[in-house]
């Protein structure tokens, strides 16, 4: 893993230095650009009659905006393999728990209210 | 750290500390090095925001079960909410997350000034999404949208004589429907209020990290406190993010 052996240059290899990568505030202005851009996108889209796929479209731009928060900001693109493990087990957690709840509701009392 | 040179007839006390004074103080002894301790505290925070998810994602699941039950109702209720305000506020969250990470960004390559500046924006932009809130709040209150014993279904019954509901073309939903918008803005007081809890402890937690701060406390290269902070941060960015399209936009049309 490259990243992690990225030393800052300041620091030689000793013993206090954090083997850890350090973003660019670069990465950091351009991703608080787009995800300016998208909340206009997903407001001027809310005004489009799409039917069925107004949800569809304003969640999709939901998890675009939430995986650049979560891969940039919050730094999983840069970090260890047991934090990216961590978080995708935690993704598909919460998934496995939805669709499981939702289809129990579907498959019984659906239209029964 | 027993593999290092340690000269077995010195007596003295130093021979116990085999790397001489090269341990920065903030090192815990029961770490090996300051990346394990690093790695170890960043992955207790994800597990922490891991349960976090679940339990936001428990409201995310009674919404949609919800919205799609009661759905005339929803997306009556959910005309009442004011889209501009919303947009505003997701602005607002939107840049205190990289005001955050920037303040991250300073922690860690030393910049004492920089660091106070971007925490205090933070703690600013924070505060101005709370006042937004405050005044979307107030005109819930105002229109006896709460739910409980004042709640009113005159917008629902009536819509012509409500600004928001005429501008959105709701036409009169029967009684039995209307009662069930009292669902939406339980959900909406729940979700919004949960959200905006979590904003009030982290502008909390900003605001001692600000003193620190200012003493120097993040900028000695160890900056594990301020990276964390940012985790649990931007989580709360990221439920607004899902928060706004769910509860804002996505009935504009029907």
């Amino acid at each position: 893993m490259s990243e992690q052996t990225q030393h800052q240059a300041s620091h030689p290899a000793s013993h206090g230095a954090q083997a850890h990568h350090i973003t660019s505030p670069i990465i950091y202005v351009v991703i608080f650009i787009t995800l300016l851009i998208f909340t206009g996108i997903t407001v001027g889209a809310s005004y489009i009659e799409m039917g069925v796929w107004n949800p569809v479209v304003a969640l999709a731009i939901g998890v675009v905006k939430a995986s650049l928060v979560v891969l940039f900001f919050m730094g999983v693109k840069y970090s260890t393999r047991l934090t990216m493990l961590t978080v995708g087990a935690g993704i598909f957690t919460f998934l496995a728990l939805i669709s499981m709840t939702l289809a129990d509701y579907i498959s019984r009392a659906w239209g029964l209210w | 750290m027993s593999d290092s040179p340690v000269i077995l007839h010195d007596t003295s006390e130093a021979a116990g500390h085999a790397h001489g004074g090269e341990h920065p103080s903030y090192l815990r002894h029961h770490f090996e090095s300051v990346e394990q301790q690093a790695d170890t505290t960043n992955f207790a925070m994800w597990l922490f925001l891991l349960t976090e998810v679940m339990f936001f994602g428990g409201l995310f699941t009674a919404y949609l079960i919800y919205r799609n039950w009661y759905y005339p109702a929803f997306v009556a209720a959910s005309h009442q909410l004011n889209i501009v305000w919303g947009t505003a506020n997701t602005g607002v969250l939107i840049s205190s997350s990289f005001t955050m990470a920037m303040g991250v960004w300073c922690s860690e390559t030393k910049r004492k000034s920089g660091l106070v500046l971007c925490l205090v924006l933070t703690f600013i932009l924070g505060l101005l999404f709370l006042g937004i809130k405050t005044i979307e709040y107030s005109e819930k209150i105002e229109k006896h949208h709460v739910p409980g014993f004042h709640y009113s279904l005159q917008s629902f019954l009536d819509p012509d004589s409500d600004e928001a509901a005429k501008a959105a073309g709701d036409k009169p939903l029967p009684l039995d429907v209307a009662r069930h918008t009292e669902i939406y803005f339980s959900l909406y007081f729940a979700m919004t209020g949960m959200h905006a809890l979590h904003m009030i402890i982290g502008i909390a937690i900003l605001g001692f990290m600000i003193f620190r701060a200012r003493a120097g406390a993040y900028t000695t290269g160890h900056y594990t406190f301020v990276e964390n902070f940012g985790l649990y941060w931007h989580f709360v960015d990221i439920i607004w993010i899902f928060l706004f399209p769910l509860l804002y936009l996505i009935s504009r049309h029907q």
